[in-house]
């Protein structure tokens, strides 16, 4: 017997088991993704591909959702060094910040749409319209995440536990993974054009 | 000394301190708070025990309406002139009557292929199989109270129930159920107006199996956490048993391909919905040119086919762990190999992501791009050889049971090397010129993933259903189920490789009208035969499965087998949690078979000073 089956807490892997589903799940966001991308790249290279301009309204919006990024960041550390108008304060904020960056998405395709590009358009539009869509979906679901997190802060009593800290670690955890996929997206789409 | 540092970690460990070991379980082991009621305890459980015959019996379900189907067109196949009408008050209006003599209208037969290939594969050998076995085991082998989340885990089994809501909802459209074969490819799946079961048909099918996918993740992402997470003290990644490696990359195949296919879904989605053209280019419909251009058809197949590849390992893989631990039991021997067998369970994993076009040789890729996937294609023969030889090794000289259990494990492994050998011609893309989309591909793919994998399912079955419900199934019923299906699925199948060979196609509806082909009439009536027959000894295994959960003979000690696994350290009507009091720990791997000349030791015993472990390796 090796040394590593005498001492069976070797193997037991430390994170926690939710969290571990979490980015387990990411995993499987990205093949998603990877599957639109990797689509994107085969129908870009056999042609009949119509090119746009990006609307600037796009850095916008990543530039805000980058800031709630930091903001909820933020709101946990207030959470663990237990300062508790931080935490309640910043997690609204990241919410607002949240709303603020599908607004922002719905209004690039509005000047998208205006100028011609619409849905039907060219395949090149479709692609644009399904994979900032789906990504906007996603943003959503962190958002319900965020609100559940709201009404754990504003209706339990504030004490700083183990429990609470991983709860809120799957929230933060997910909103970075949605965030870092928008750049991605974004650069994606900047650079296969 | 390493005991006392064990202890140390345990109260860092707040895993421990949720649902590890020593998880303080011990005052309340008959029922926990989710038992309180019925619905709590048997519809809306969170116990994996009863989440597994949920999925065991909602398959068997779609079992008997997937064969049913079959059994439906065979007779078309088989019979073309024989008069229907008598399946008229089943059918209804697709059973056409003319002049007294009732056909089965072309519609619907095309509907029946494609509803047959989706709730097997999906429903049945996809869900039933893996999402039955890997709920039950998984915790149970591991030492495990339950999943890591109960609560996704019965979201699991509730999103496929809803999956198979709609599927069969759509089995009663008016315009019939989707008829463009079960790989959905566009432009049928993607126009509504291409054909009957094009229209709500399609829309029906996508959403169900939209539904299904999202069961399989929430299924696999807990079947992964729950083996990487919750394995009890002393059950190390080598000392699993095998089904559980095999429900652990199964899990993962379906993770990474799962979502792959959702994509794919949405872009249909849109191109039937939206108006998109993601896979439309230059269609007429009743020589109409639609304004669909710049997509491609072919994309949608790099999509399904790079879900649709690893599926069939998806499918493949619980019935090789589950085969690999029944014969070993039933031998009395060590399982030959072991490492091997989990290497190979890897490299089958890993070398299924890497071979999908395949199943697109014909389909215009081009013919460099094909000999990539030709040479993967094959190299999947190296680990599949590997496994077969180390079970017929594991076999040899062994003390052998021949219970029914034990023939399925048996009979997997022929019907597999059988299945295995064509797929070797069809992997070649100049033979796939001539074999292509005829009866030969029908013929290798039912027997090597088909059969096969039902095959493993019954061993499963007869194997663990004292596990799962106290009590014995009945034997000779089990033999005379055994040995009819296995005659009868070669006879089914077996003559499909002449017919194959000699280039008849895939999924017509007759071939009467056919010279080079009417003269295969015999044959096909032989096949249609074969296939009734074998379909009612089914019928006669879930009579068996339903008398014996009630009547069956009742299992009166934990470990009837003598085996080493964990499942069967539990009480024989074990609660929510599995184990009253502590999880065991484990000592040794799950194989000590006849060593040191016990006949076993199961794997909660200590090792002896000085022994040597059973796996040589470690």
């Amino acid at each position: 017997m090796s040394t590593t089956a005498m001492n069976p807490m070797s193997f037991r892997n430390r994170i926690h088991p939710h969290k571990f589903a979490l980015y387990a799940s990411f995993a499987s966001i990205i093949m998603m993704f990877g599957a639109l991308t990797s689509a994107y790249i085969v129908k870009h290279a056999a042609g009949d591909w119509l090119e746009y301009k990006m609307p600037s309204i796009f850095y916008v919006s990543t530039a805000v959702l980058i800031l709630s990024s930091i903001v909820l960041h933020t709101s946990y550390i207030g959470f663990k060094r237990k300062k508790e108008a931080v935490y309640k304060g910043m997690l609204i904020v990241a919410f607002i910040l949240g709303i603020a960056f599908v607004v922002l998405q719905y209004q690039g395709w509005q000047i998208l749409f205006a100028s011609g590009m619409d849905l039907k358009a060219n395949v090149s539009a479709s692609f644009l319209y399904l994979i900032t869509g789906l990504h906007a979906a996603h943003i959503l679901g962190g958002v319900a995440a965020i609100t559940v997190a709201i009404i754990h802060a504003f209706t339990l009593p504030f004490i700083v536990t183990e429990k609470r800290r991983i709860r809120f670690q799957l929230v933060l955890h997910y909103w970075h993974f949605v965030d870092i996929l928008w750049i991605y997206l974004l650069a994606f789409l900047l650079l296969v054009k | 000394m390493s005991d006392v540092l064990t202890q140390k970690q345990d109260e860092l460990d707040i895993l421990i301190e949720e649902q590890g070991y020593d998880d303080h379980f011990h005052d309340h082991h008959h029922g926990d708070k989710y038992q309180s009621n019925f619905i709590g305890h048997y519809i809306f459980s969170m116990d994996h025990k009863i989440i597994a015959r949920q999925f065991l019996i909602t398959g068997i379900f779609w079992a008997i309406i997937g064969a049913a189907m079959s059994i439906v067109f065979r007779l078309q196949l088989g019979f073309p002139e024989a008069d229907l009408t008598w399946i008229k008050p089943l059918l209804g209006k697709w059973i056409v009557v003319e002049n007294g003599i009732g056909t089965l209208s072309p519609e619907f037969y095309y509907a029946l292929v494609t509803m047959h290939g989706t709730i097997l594969v999906f429903f049945v050998l996809t869900a039933g199989l893996s999402g039955t076995f890997s709920n039950l085991l998984i915790p149970l082998q591991i030492g495990a109270r339950d999943m890591a989340s109960p609560f996704l885990n019965m979201l699991s089994y509730w999103f496929f129930f809803l999956a198979g809501c709609v599927m069969f909802y759509s089995l009663f459209l008016s315009t019939g159920p989707f008829s463009g074969g079960w790989t959905g490819y566009p432009p049928l799946s993607a126009l509504p107006q291409a054909s009957s079961g094009s229209g709500t048909g399609m829309t029906l099918w996508l959403i169900s199996l939209t539904l299904f996918v999202v069961s399989v993740l929430l299924g696999g992402i807990n079947y992964i956490t729950t083996v990487l997470n919750l394995r009890t003290k002393g059950m190390s990644m080598w000392r699993m048993p095998l089904p559980i490696w095999a429900f652990f990359v199964t899990a993962v195949l379906g993770l990474l391909s799962f979502p792959v296919l959702a994509s794919g879904f949405f872009m249909l989605m849109f191109d039937r919905g939206l108006g998109t053209s993601f896979f439309l280019s230059e269609i007429f419909i009743e020589g109409q040119a639609l304004d669909r251009v710049g997509g491609s058809p072919i994309l949608f197949q790099h999509l399904f086919w790079f879900l649709g590849h690893p599926e069939v390992y998806i499918i493949i893989l619980p019935a090789m762990g589950i085969v690999s631990e029944v014969l070993s039991v039933h031998a009395r021997k060590p399982i030959f190999g072991y490492q091997a067998m989990v290497l190979s369970i890897l490299a089958i994993g890993f070398l299924s992501f890497i071979v999908w076009a395949h199943h697109m040789f014909m389909s215009g890729v081009n013919p460099f791009l094909s000999n990539f996937f030709v040479v993967f294609t094959l190299i999947i023969a190296v680990p599949s050889a590997v496994k077969v030889f180390n079970w017929i090794t594991t076999l040899y000289g062994g003390n052998i049971r021949f219970n029914s259990a034990m023939l399925f494990a048996i009979g997997f492994v022929s019907m597999f090397i059988s299945g295995g050998l064509t797929g070797i011609f069809l992997g070649n893309s100049a033979i796939d010129i001539q074999m292509h989309d005829t009866y030969f591909v029908v013929a290798h793919f039912h027997i090597v993933m088909g059969i096969a994998a039902f095959f493993g399912m019954f061993a499963g079955v007869y194997h663990w259903f004292p596990r799962m419900f106290s009590r014995f199934m009945n034997e000779t019923l089990g033999r005379i189920h055994f040995w009819v299906t296995l005659i009868g699925a070669y006879a089914i199948f077996w003559p499909m490789h002449y017919l194959g060979i000699a280039g008849v196609p895939r999924r017509y509806y007759s071939f009467d009208t056919f010279d080079a082909f009417k003269h295969f009439g015999p044959m096909n009536q032989f096949i249609t035969i074969a296939a009734i027959v074998v379909f009612s000894v089914q019928i006669l295994f879930v009579i068996n499965f339903f008398y014996s959960i009630f009547k069956g003979r009742k299992m009166k000690v934990k470990n009837p087998y003598g085996a080493n696994t964990l499942e069967w350290t539990t009480p024989i009507e074990a609660g929510h949690g599995n184990w009253p009091g502590k999880i065991p720990s484990v000592h040794r791997w799950a194989y000590d078979y006849g060593k040191d000349g016990k006949e076993f030791v199961p794997q909660i015993i200590p090792m002896e000073e000085g022994e040597q472990a059973g796996d040589a390796a470690h």
